[in-house]
C-alpha cells in the first residue's frame, strides 16, 4: 500500500487557480466520501487552504491513483486538466511522508515557521476521520506528522522572532518594557500598518489607546475598534506624557515631533521609558530623538532590518528543522514498510521457530539418554506443528495481499505476536503524537 | 570535615556555572534546571559547610578571608534563589554562578586553619554585624549583574542591533524593575550592617566612628546607594543610570570589602589573610 500525495501550492500556482480548486465547509466531507468509492484507493484525506489544495491517499496501484485523482480534480471542479496539471506536483513513499512532515511544521509555508498550518492539517484529519477517510496508515502518518511539527517548534528557534513589521514592533515593546499589561498607545494618524501594529499590542496585553488624526472623525470611528478615545491631532502633545508607546504614520510632510518636545515630556515622566514607532514615510520623528535617554525611536527601516534578521534566523532554524523531518521521515517509513506482507510473514516464521528452538533445547536437555532417532523425531514433530499452525494465517495473509485491507491484517499480525518493526511496539503508540 | 564539603560545594558550584554557560549559549531548558539544581544542591551543601565550620570553630565562621569570601558567595547564591522565587530569570544563573565561583576559588586557595579568634571579634555583635553587611552587599551584587545586564540589552536595542544576546537577556523593563527591588532590600540591608558594626564598634574600641578606611568606604559606598535611591525617586534616575550606578555601587562594595583589606591597613585587618 503507498502513499500517495497530489497538490499544488502557492509555489506551484496562483491565486485564481487556488481557488478553483478548493474545497471548502460542506464540500470536502461529499468529495472525501466521492474518493472513498474509488476502487483505487483504501484512505484519503483532503486539506485545502488559502495556499494549498492537497489530496492525501493510500493506493495499491499508483499509476492508477495518480491518473484517479488528477481527473477527479478535473471533474469535480469542473476544469480541464490541462488547466492546472502544470500545477500540480505528486508525492510517493518517502517523499510523500517527507511533504507532509514538512507542511506540518510549516516548512512549506509562504512564511516559513507561521504556525497556522498545523491546525489546519488536524481539522483536515478530523474532517477525514469523521468521515471514515483516514484508515491506519493516514491516521499513523498525520499523527506523526504533528509530532514531528511539535518536535521543530520546541527543539528550534523556528516560530520565535517576529516576521513583519507590525509583530517586530510588538517584539521591541516587549523587549524594552517587559510586560504590556498596563502600558497606554498613542495612535498618530491611521493607516493600515499602523492599526495592525496597535492591534497586536492590545492583543499583547496594551490597555490604553489614545487616537490622534487630522480628520476628527477619522480618529473616533478608529478609537471605536480599539475601545480608546479620540482627541484633537492639534492637542497630542499634551497627551505624550501619559502614553508609552506611539506609533506614528500622519502624512506631514516635515517632522511632528522633535527631540525637544520628547525631552519635555520624558522630563516630565521622570524617565518613564518610551517607544516611539515611526512608520511613516517622510518620517514623522526626528530621528534625535533616538539619542534621548530612556526613549527609543524605531522608523520602518530600523524596523525591516529586526524583521529581515529575524528571517534570516528562521531560515538557519529551518535548516535543523529539516534535519528533525528526515530523521522521522526514516522511521515511519520503516514503520510503514513493515506493513509489507512478505517481511511480516517471515519474522512471523521466525519468531515461532525461534519459540520452538528454545523449547526443545529445554526438553532435551532434561532427558537423561535419548537417542540421535528420537531426538530426530521430536524435531520433525515440533516443526510439523509450527508449520501446521503458520499455514492459514499465512495463506490469509498472502490472499489479503491483493485486497485493500492487508495492512489491516498485517497490523494485527504485528501486534498480536509482537513482532519487530513496529518501532516502540505495542498498540501504545497508535494513538498519540506525544512522541518517543 | 568542613573543607571537604566545602570543596564539595565548589565542585557543585563549577558544575553548575558550566550548565548554565552552556545554557546560555544552546538555550536548551534542560541544561538550565540541571544549573539550578546543582546550584541549590551547592547552596544546601554550602550551608551544611557553614554549620559545621561553626561548630569547630566555636564562632561565626566569617573572621578570615577565606571565610568571608565564602561566606560572601554564599550570601549571593541564597539571595539569587530567593530572587529565583519571584522572577523566575534563568539568564541570571550563569551571572550569579560565575560571580560566586569568583569569589570561592580564592576561598579555596587561601589558608584555611581555624585560628584562635582576635579578643576583639569576641562579641555577638560579630554575626549581627557581618550577616547583614554581607546580606546586603550579595542584594547588590545581584542589582549589579542585571546592571550588567541592562547596558547590554539597552545598547543594542537603543543601537538598533538586536542580536544573540538580546534574545538571551530579559526585557529592560524587567531588568530595571530588578534594579528597583534590589536598593529597596539591600540599601536597608547595608545601613544596619552599618550601623550595628558601630555600635560594635563603640563596644570593642570605644569609639563608634573612628574613620578607619573600611568604615570611610562603607559610608562612601552608603553615600553612592543613598544617591542612586534619591534620585530615584525624585527625578526619576531609572533604567540605564540606574543600572549604571548599580555597577558602581557592587564596585565600591568590592573595594570596601577587599581592596581595603589588601592595600590599606586599619582596624578591620584582624588576619594576614
Amino acid at each position: 500500500m503507498d502513499i500517495l500525495v497530489i497538490g499544488i501550492n502557492h509555489k506551484t500556482a496562483p491565486v485564481e487557480l487556488r481557488e478553483k480548486l478548493s474545497f471548502l465547509g460542506e464540500e470536502l466531507g461529499r468529495s472525501l466520501s466521492r474518493l472513498l468509492e474509488f476502487p483505487e484507493f483504501a484512505e484519503n484525506m483532503i486539506l485545502s487552504t488559502c495556499n494549498r489544495v492537497e489530496i492525501y491517499a493510500t493506493t495499491r496501484d499508483v499509476e492508477r491513483g495518480i491518473v484517479a485523482l488528477k481527473n477527479f480534480l478535473a471533474e469535480y471542479h469542473g476544469v480541464s486538466l490541462e488547466e492546472f496539471e502544470k500545477s500540480l506536483y505528486v508525492h510517493l513513499g518517502r517523499t510523500a511522508i517527507r511533504h507532509i512532515f514538512r507542511v506540518a511544521s510549516s516548512l512549506d509555508s509562504m512564511v516559513v515557521g507561521e504556525p497556522q498550518i498545523l491546525g489546519q492539517i488536524k481539522e483536515a484529519h478530523n474532517i477525514a476521520a469523521y468521515h471514515n477517510a483516514s484508515g491506519i496508515i493516514l491516521n499513523k502518518l498525520l499523527h506523526r506528522a504533528f509530532h514531528v511539527a511539535k518536535r521543530v517548534r520546541t527543539e528550534t528557534k523556528i516560530g520565535d522572532s517576529a516576521v513583519s513589521i507590525s509583530y517586530a514592533a510588538v517584539e521591541l515593546a516587549k523587549k524594552i518594557f517587559g510586560a504590556l499589561e498596563d502600558k497606554a498607545v498613542m495612535l498618530l494618524g491611521a493607516g493600515e500598518m499602523a492599526e495592525l501594529a496597535a492591534k497586536h499590542l492590545i492583543t499583547a496585553g496594551a490597555k490604553r489607546v489614545v487616537v490622534a488624526s487630522r480628520t476628527y472623525q477619522r480618529a473616533v470611528n478608529l478609537a471605536m475598534i480599539f475601545n480608546g478615545e479620540a482627541i484633537e491631532f492639534d492637542g497630542f502633545h499634551e497627551q505624550l506624557e501619559g502614553v508609552d508607546i506611539v506609533i506614528s504614520s500622519t502624512g506631514a510632510p516635515h517632522y511632528i515631533l522633535r527631540p525637544e518636545d520628547v525631552l519635555g515630556v520624558i522630563k516630565a515622566r521622570k524617565y518613564k521609558p518610551m517607544f516611539f514607532i515611526d512608520i511613516a514615510v517622510p518620517r514623522d520623528i526626528d530621528p534625535e530623538v533616538n539619542g534621548i535617554e530612556n526613549v527609543y525611536l524605531y522608523d520602518i527601516d530600523d524596523l525591516q532590518e529586526v524583521v529581515d534578521t529575524n528571517r534570516e534566523r528562521r531560515e538557519r532554524e529551518a535548516r535543523r528543522a529539516e534535519e528533525i523531518v528526515e530523521e522521522e521521515v526514516l522511521k515511519f517509513y520503516h514503520w510503514h514498510k513493515s506493513l509489507d506482507v512478505v517481511p511480516t510473514v517471515v519474522s512471523l516464521k521466525e519468531k515461532l521457530e525461534e519459540i520452538r528452538r528454545r523449547e526443545l533445547d529445554k526438553a532435551l536437555s532434561s532427558f537423561s539418554r535419548i537417542t540421535e532417532k528420537e531426538r530426530r523425531s521430536l524435531e520433525s514433530l515440533t516443526s510439523a506443528i509450527i508449520k501446521k499452525i503458520l499455514h492459514d494465517p499465512v495463506t490469509v495473509l498472502k490472499s489479503s495481499d491483493l485486497n485493500m485491507d492487508t495492512h489491516v491484517y498485517v497490523d494485527a499480525v504485528r501486534k498480536l505476536f509482537r513482532l519487530e518493526g513496529e518501532e516502540g511496539g505495542g498498540a501504545k503508540r497508535q494513538g498519540g503524537d506525544d512522541g518517543d | 570535615m568542613n573543607v571537604w564539603v566545602f570543596n564539595l560545594t565548589v565542585a557543585l558550584y563549577v558544575l553548575a556555572t558550566l550548565k548554565y554557560l552552556l545554557f546560555i549559549i544552546l538555550l536548551r531548558e534542560l541544561l538550565a534546571k540541571i544549573a539550578f539544581l546543582s546550584v541549590s544542591a551547592g547552596f544546601i551543601l554550602h550551608s551544611v559547610a557553614f554549620v559545621l565550620r561553626y561548630l569547630e570553630a566555636g564562632h561565626t565562621p566569617v573572621t578570615n578571608l577565606h571565610e568571608s569570601l565564602s561566606f560572601f558567595a554564599w550570601a549571593i547564591i541564597g539571595v539569587y534563589l530567593a530572587f529565583y522565587w519571584r522572577y523566575r530569570i534563568k539568564v541570571l544563573g550563569p551571572f550569579i554562578s560565575t560571580l560566586a565561583l569568583i569569589l570561592m576559588i580564592p576561598a579555596m586557595v587561601l589558608p584555611k586553619e581555624i585560628l584562635p579568634l582576635a579578643p576583639v571579634l569576641r562579641s555577638y555583635w560579630l554575626p549581627i554585624h557581618v550577616i547583614f553587611a554581607f546580606l546586603g552587599n550579595a542584594v547588590f551584587a545581584l542589582a549589579f549583574c542585571t546592571g550588567i545586564m541592562y547596558v547590554i540589552q539597552e545598547h543594542q536595542v537603543k543601537s538598533k542591533h538586536i542580536g544573540v544576546l538580546s534574545r538571551r537577556l530579559p526585557s529592560l523593563g524587567v531588568l530595571d524593575e530588578i534594579n528597583y527591588k534590589a536598593l529597596t532590600f539591600g540599601f536597608p540591608l547595608l545601613t544596619v550592617g552599618i550601623i550595628t558594626g558601630s555600635i560594635w564598634a563603640q563596644y570593642a574600641w570605644g569609639s563608634y566612628w573612628s574613620w578607619d578606611p573600611k568604615e570611610t568606604w562603607s559610608l562612601i559606598t552608603w553615600c553612592l546607594y543613598a544617591a542612586l535611591l534619591h534620585q530615584r525617586l525624585t527625578v526619576g534616575w531609572r533604567g540605564r543610570k540606574a543600572a549604571i550606578m548599580a555597577i558602581i555601587g557592587f564596585l565600591a562594595i568590592v573595594f570596601t570589602f577587599l581592596g581595603v583589606n589588601l592595600l590599606l591597613t586599619g582596624f578591620h585587618a584582624y588576619s594576614n589573610w
